[in-house]
């Protein structure tokens, strides 16, 4: 495989939830969380994947490391279908793809030692000897900014930023090259997101690891990543590469995210595009566009046709019937 | 311009099993009439329980205020009854949370949940109070405001119940709006919407607002004055322009200096090291000595006051005291 070719590609995925109502839980509708989302990621770089809540951002990240099974389309992780693999077969393809949480204290046994949690996946996979495993726990509990003496304490004795560490600690034991960060940064300070954020990219440059990084936070987003996707009630509004999507955002939704971001300079007066309304019933999409209802822009067309998902140029794609 | 509140040598301690924890620890601060004032700070910093110490709401035996004043209209609240405060809160002061859903009563419909502070303390008939609930539900810019007066908290997404928090805490014509990290739970698009919803009834009613929040992005927006606060301590404060571009005090440099901004990308963070020092061990220095790049080694042993720092900015380091002229 080539340095050029794409680590993870997801071509037309959609996950629609069903609605069940009665006494006979009948599926009377469908919550479309990933609507036929498309977007693929090149080894060494970071993609972040950003929304707000219900636009079905989170679910994207789980589908894809089949923690939630799919309804229709194709995950490919270095060339490879992840859906069609064996049970087996995905289970030894597992410790390449990782995934990190917002709140890695949920996902930590309260009563097991903090170098046994990192440790416990190397030993289950088979990726060291029951001797090696301290080592080996020790190298990355260094390199993620914790000390030796962490190794014996259990999670309540961490703190916010420091679980974090041990959830990029827990993700780097098993070398993976794929990490899916989900929200990693947003309950933290911050002072310490600032340290976590730049762990994340120290560990990007040793290990040439590959993120799909999902969040809400523009700003954090626009630091760690090198390309950008933009989602709307399940659905994929725009992607590009970073700085022509921040300087130049072409689909109104992006355009409005990004003028609501409130910036740190009190003098700064900005052009803001304020959004009406709330977000939509995602059971109940608007037809056409799905941001017609709160688009400033949206014409006749928008509230009968859906956008195609199109190549603008300059690796860019955008769903608005008006670029 | 007078000022609606005034707290000075607040005080307020919690007693744990381990020990005494100083949450807020003789800390004063201004909010004139018609003004918003922020205070900014990471989580244990006591920005919130200096919010609680006002409105009355820590709760005993546990927690409680140990000292200072908190004038509210020349008015001592530490010194108010029960049956006095309550006259005054929710009427004169009213103040909105993070959580809107936890704040409102789930069994409670929301039109009788906006009635309640306007009979409890309008004296407004039923019929007059639901006339106006319907009103405000508008006035927060919610349509079919019928419709939702009827309906149930559960019913309304994150962003109506914050509205209908605000419209429940206006309904009485506060003098002062207490906002403690209102719009952290919301998306920025409705963020956005909030703030600007919360400037424009500032501006029309003349009512002051303390506005308590971790976001810098949201002060420097919101602000008139800024207060930072650092492990239960006002480690500097000023007018909003002036302390975002001459910051004096290393912990609100740092933290300007970490948060990334939008379209202005830096290769790598800067990042203040280390953590918030633990509540319980706390000993006479400046608390934030051993995260600081400049620290000294009086430091260490003694705790620097909050002094003037020129440009309308108070700061509370040793550093500045050793630049000033005595």
């Amino acid at each position: 495989m080539t340095e050029a070719q794409a680590l993870l590609e997801v071509n037309g995925l959609k996950k629609y939830f069903p609605i069940k109502s009665g006494l006979l839980s009948r599926t009377v509708g469908h919550v479309k969380a990933v609507d036929d989302i498309s977007f693929s990621i090149k080894r060494g770089e970071t993609f972040g994947l950003v929304g707000e809540s219900g636009s079905g951002k989170s679910t994207v990240g789980r589908t894809i490391l089949r923690l939630t099974d799919k309804t229709a389309g194709e995950v490919k992780f270095g060339g490879v279908d992840l859906y069609d693999l064996q049970p087996d077969e995905l289970r030894r393809l597992r410790p390449k793809m990782q995934l990190i949480f917002q709140d890695p204290y949920s996902s930590l046994n309260p009563r097991v030692r903090i170098g046994d949690a990192i440790g416990e996946a190397l030993l289950d996979h088979g990726l060291a000897s029951p001797t090696e495993v301290r080592g080996r726990v020790l190298d990355v509990l260094n390199a993620c900014g914790l000390s030796s003496y962490h190794f014996d304490r259990f999670p309540h004795e961490f703190s916010g930023g420091q679980r974090q560490r041990v959830g990029i600690a827990r993700a780097l034991v098993l070398n993976p090259d794929l990490i899916i960060a989900d929200e990693p940064v947003s309950a933290l300070d911050v002072s310490i997101q600032a340290q976590i954020i730049n762990l994340f990219r120290g560990m990007q440059e040793k290990q040439g690891l590959t993120y799909l990084f999902i969040s809400h936070d523009l700003s954090v987003v626009e630091h760690l990543c090198s390309h950008i996707g933009v989602m709307y009630l399940g659905t994929m509004m725009e992607t590009g590469p970073r700085d022509e999507l921040f300087r130049d955002p072409l689909h109104p939704y992006t355009k409005a995210l990004l003028s609501a971001v409130p910036v740190p300079i009190p003098k700064l007066k900005r052009e803001r595009i304020v959004l009406n309304g709330e977000l939509p019933n995602p059971a109940d999409p608007p037809p056409g566009c799905k941001f017609h209802t709160r688009c400033p822009f949206a014409v006749a067309r928008c509230r009968e046709e859906v956008p195609l998902f199109r190549d603008v140029g300059n690796d860019r794609k955008v769903a608005c019937h008006l670029v | 311009m007078s000022n609606v509140l005034e707290i000075e040598h607040l005080s307020t301690h919690f007693h744990t099993e381990e020990g005494v924890v100083r949450a807020v620890d003789d800390v004063g601060l201004q909010v004139r009439q018609g003004e918003i004032v922020c205070i900014v700070g990471e989580s244990g910093s006591g920005k919130s329980i200096t919010a609680m110490s006002v409105m009355g709401l820590v709760e005993g035996p546990a927690g409680r205020v140990a000292g200072g004043r908190i004038a509210f209209d020349g008015i001592d609240l530490l010194k108010l009854g029960r049956n006095e405060l309550r006259t005054i809160r929710g009427n004169e002061i009213a103040m909105i949370f993070q959580e809107p859903m936890t704040s409102l009563n789930p069994v409670l419909k929301i039109g009788e949940q906006l009635m309640e502070p306007l009979i409890e303390h309008r004296k407004m008939s039923k019929k007059a109070a639901r006339k106006r609930a319907i009103e405000l539900i508008g006035e927060v810019g919610i349509s079919r405001a019928e419709q939702i007066a009827d309906s149930y908290p559960h019913e309304l997404s994150g962003g109506m119940l914050q509205r209908i928090m605000i419209a429940i805490a206006i309904s009485c014509e506060p003098k002062l709006l207490i906002a403690d990290e209102p719009t952290t739970a919301l998306d920025v698009t409705i963020q956005a919407q909030i703030l600007d919803m919360l400037r424009r009834f500032k501006e029309e009613s003349g009512m002051s607002i303390l506005l308590i929040t971790h976001d810098l992005g949201v002060v420097a927006e919101m602000a008139d004055y800024v207060v930072v606060m650092y492990a239960g301590k006002v480690v500097e404060e000023g007018e909003v322009v002036a302390l975002f571009e001459n910051p004096q005090h290393p912990y609100t440099k740092g933290l300007l200096k970490s948060k990334p901004i939008i379209n202005q990308r830096q290769d790598e963070l800067y990042s203040i090291p280390g953590q918030v020092p633990n509540p319980l061990e706390l000993t006479p220095s400046c608390y934030f000595h051993d995260r600081c790049a400049y620290c000294m080694d009086i430091c260490r042993t003694q705790q620097p006051v909050l002094k003037d720092a020129g440009n309308g900015q108070k700061v509370a380091c040793w550093l500045n005291e050793e630049v000033t002229p005595v």
